[in-house]
């Protein structure tokens, strides 16, 4: 018996691995039946390479006006030892800090590996919690995150700050907040995003140490100007530790793989790569779209096997019980035999088969 | 949505092309509609990049922002879009007639309509009217007069299309999955090429094939976001070269081919629409479109400041409940007016229809409250329906819309409803006023006329709870000078 770092080591091969990032957690909690997509991040496979392999089109690009207008805002937000975040934290908060220690934990002293790296982080956020009373603003800190029995390490994107021994993840995104209201799906997208920092950062320092409240920092009206406020992810922080419980341990889901899969993307040819992802059980549902890079590959699977998932949750609700296109539309023909934990649904959808061909005539 | 829609998605998937949803079209087509199919600049809350607009399929007006950074040329793209908007909406709005009623009040005799591609349309309208409205005219950062007047009415525009069934604004996506289904998600259907071929698929492709056609993310999106592959490969060297030479023939071009896909393909959906037949629902919901028209152009001439950046607690009330009513009203009609909608409503139990077996036509009882006797006749119909409404329940029937009903007993396969209204004043009946024996009838517990409104508190009164009586709202020197970066 293996363990399972190193079957995920050999699956991934020699292809350079890569990292997490608390967008691709949030995403891979949202789906935690997928077998798929939780072999491929715990080995930290390269999904859109894995894509582009098969011919799929790259869709997960930003656009470099994106890119741009992020990066402009970051660096205000940041300037002149992040002034402006001190200036925010002051007025939302209420803080009495004249000024803060700044470190940026990016650069670890050399091109280290993760696990240097992530001590190097661990070693300074200690300390900064030891030295209460100054304020501390830690730059790009490497987390640390267990993902079902692997462990992962989130992209460094994000901002802790200290005070008096509290910790709080502060998220910097070039949104805008319009007269007080933001998007609520990018708000919703940014308070799981940080929900991952905060989880992974509790497991650093401990939990009463680092607040549900994160600080957002946006753009205000259509101006540059930043702007800030809390926003409590408990909420988020509950599914989150729910949903990474309920993640089906890795190494259950590796024994039921075949015993030399590999997913070398430099060394198989695309036929080899896309029979081995197939050898892989996926469970794809519309909402994939928007946040896995393979979705349309499983898309394509599912729609070819006639899954009824593939048409959406509520049409997989409605249907409760019925798995393809072809049994539910056999099942509702008068006559065709049905299995007795059918009988039900059958007689409902056999009723509104005839009222749609009534209405309709 | 109901069992019935997703039986129907599952048999379009089959199929392999999409089903009809509707037998008559429940939105209002003007003559000549305006497509506004606008683009902006990724990562940019109201940064217009580009639009296709105009009332002729053959000839769109093609509007750029060579350099979206920069604020003049936005503003100058605003006066633009003003310069073909305000025309359209000043044109139709100033015709107005005078509805004779208690209170007479203005209507106009038409009403402007702007279609959009998608709900994301309408929401960058929305941002752009926010951030155009309270501009001056005069003093430092003066625009262009067009500007803070287009700002109202796309604001107008857009708070109207939240109504339910007012088709003064409307996103393309959303009527066509009103009319029809396809055999994809909900999320799928928002993308309009992809929706445009699962329900009219070019000569020789099924839906799917052609949806997967559209898929293809060379193919241009309808925006209002570009593709970043687009963004990467020709918008960012176009923009340099305008930069560079000051010509702004490499922007228009690429953004020519972005957006005149999306345009064809608005006026073949618009064809789609105009094939079905109006329901008499679109056409009384088009003439409040009409009333609230001629109101904001009052508004507007009478000198009435641009709709604040927030709604009074009042207003947010009195606008909720108006919403509230506004989709109720708008779901009954629906189903009134079409029976392929109301068999959404059979599949799922609040509406059943069959075949009248027996009617009581002698029936007279006292009724609660009553002092006399007074018709009550029954009426038994037979149904297979999975009815689930429950003894004592108001229905309404939408061959007798301004009949009420009640439902008095039920048994496995018949429903008895005691007719309340709608009778005459004699001792029995009149004739012809109870539905008879062997008569196809639809019962529903959906009802089209507008609920009774909440009283609400006048601004003035404004109870503490919800922060006092408000001050009046003045745009101030601040409003107009935002900054635009």
């Amino acid at each position: 018996m293996t363990r399972p770092e190193s079957r995920l080591d050999a699956i991934r091969g020699n292809t350079p691995g890569q990292d997490h990032n608390a967008r691709s957690i949030a995403a891979l909690a949202a789906n935690p039946a997928c077998d798929r997509r939780a072999i491929l991040d715990a080995a930290a496979i390269d999904k859109p390479r894995l894509m582009r392999r098969l011919r799929f089109d790259d869709r997960w690009g930003q656009s470099p006006f994106a890119i741009q207008r992020n990066q402009q805002f970051t660096d205000l937000v940041k300037a002149n030892g992040a002034a402006h975040l001190l200036r925010l934290l002051r007025t939302l908060l209420d803080l009495p800090i004249e000024e803060a220690g700044y470190v940026n934990l990016e650069d670890a002293g050399g091109n280290e590996g993760h696990a240097a790296r992530h001590g190097h982080t661990r070693r300074i956020i200690r300390q900064t919690a030891e030295g209460r009373g100054r304020a501390t603003i830690l730059d790009r800190p490497l987390l640390r995150l267990d993902v079902a029995g692997a462990q992962v390490y989130l992209e460094p994107d994000v901002i802790a700050f200290q005070l008096g021994g509290m910790f709080h993840i502060v998220a910097i995104k070039s949104f805008a907040i319009v007269d007080d209201q933001a998007d609520t799906p990018k708000v919703s997208a940014a308070a799981r995003e940080a929900a991952v920092y905060v989880h992974a950062l509790r497991d650093l320092v401990g939990r009463d140490l680092v607040s549900h409240d994160v600080i957002l920092v946006c753009p205000r009206d259509f101006t540059n100007e930043p702007t800030a406020t809390t926003v409590d992810v408990r909420h988020q922080l509950v599914t989150l530790a729910r949903q990474l419980s309920r993640l089906t341990r890795i190494d259950a889901i590796l024994d039921r793989l075949p015993e030399n899969l590999s997913l070398d993307l430099d060394a198989l040819s695309p036929a080899q790569i896309e029979a081995a992802v197939a050898a892989i059980p996926a469970r794809y549902a519309p909402q994939c779209l928007s946040a896995c890079e393979l979705s349309h590959l499983c898309r394509r699977e599912a729609h070819d096997l006639g899954h009824l998932d593939a048409l959406g949750r509520v049409v997989r609700d409605d249907l409760g019980g019925i798995e393809s296109v072809q049994t539910a539309l056999r099942v509702a023909t008068p006559g065709e035999p049905v299995a007795d934990d059918q009988a039900e649904i059958a007689e409902r959808l056999r009723h509104v088969a005839r009222l749609y061909d009534e209405a309709v005539a | 949505m109901s069992l019935l829609h997703s039986y129907v998605k599952v048999r379009a998937r089959e199929r392999g092309r999409a089903l009809p949803r509707a037998t008559v079209r429940h939105v209002h087509l003007a003559e000549a509609p305006m497509v506004f199919v606008p683009l902006r600049l990724a990562g940019e809350a109201a940064a217009p990049l580009g639009a296709m607009v105009g009332t002729d399929p053959a000839r769109p007006t093609l509007l750029v922002v060579p350099q979206p950074r920069n604020r003049d040329l936005r503003f100058q793209f605003l006066a633009d879009l003003g310069a073909v908007l305000l025309p359209y909406v000043d044109r139709i709005s100033r015709q107005v007639e005078t509805v004779e009623a208690k209170t007479p009040f203005e209507r106009c005799l038409d009403a402007p309509q702007i279609v959009v591609p998608s709900p994301g349309g309408v929401e960058f309208t929305a941002k752009l009217g926010r951030s155009s409205r309270f501009r001056r005219t005069t003093g430092p950062y003066a625009v262009d007069p067009a500007v803070p007047m287009l700002g109202r009415w796309l604001t107008f525009l857009a708070e109207q299309s939240e109504f339910a069934g007012s088709s003064l604004m409307v996103a393309m996506t959303d009527l066509l999955t009103a009319h029809w289904v396809t055999g994809q998600s909900a999320a799928e259907d928002g993308d309009l090429a992809a929706l445009l071929g699962w329900i009219d698929p070019p000569e020789g492709l099924t839906g799917p094939e052609a949806a997967a056609l559209a898929d293809d993310p060379l193919n241009p999106p309808a925006g209002p976001d570009t593709h970043p592959e687009f963004d990467r490969q020709e918008l960012q060297k176009a923009i340099e070269h305008y930069d560079a030479t000051g010509s702004t023939g490499q922007v228009e071009e690429a953004l020519h081919g972005q957006l005149r896909p999306t345009w064809d393909r608005m006026w073949q959906a618009i064809g789609l629409l105009a094939a079905l037949k109006e329901s008499p629902g679109a056409t009384a919901r088009w003439e409040r479109d009409r009333v609230h028209v001629a109101l904001h152009r009052a508004w507007i001439d009478g000198g009435g400041l641009p709709q604040g950046k927030r709604d009074s607690a009042v207003a947010a009330a009195k606008r909720l409940a108006r919403l509230e009513a506004a989709q109720q009203s708008f779901e009954a009609t629906r189903a009134f007016d079409d029976p392929l909608v109301m068999a959404e409503y059979r599949a799922d139990g609040v509406a059943f229809a069959g075949e009248v077996v027996a009617v009581d036509l002698t029936r007279r009882i006292v009724p609660p409250g009553g002092k006399r006797e007074v018709p009550r006749p029954l009426v038994t119909i037979e149904t297979s329906d999975p009815v689930r409404l429950s003894k004592g329940k108001k229905v309404r029937s939408p061959s007798r819309p301004r009949q009420s009903a009640t439902i008095t007993s039920l048994s496995d396969r018949t429903v008895t409803v005691q007719i309340d209204d709608g009778m005459g004043r004699g001792a029995q009946p009149a004739e012809g006023s109870v539905p008879g024996v062997g008569t196809v009838i639809c019962y529903t517990e959906l009802d089209p006329g507008e609920s009774r409104r909440a009283p609400l508190p006048p601004r003035e009164e404004t109870p503490w709870t919800h922060g006092g009586p408000p001050p009046e709202y003045v745009p101030t020197d601040d409003d107009a000078a935002e900054p635009w970066a």
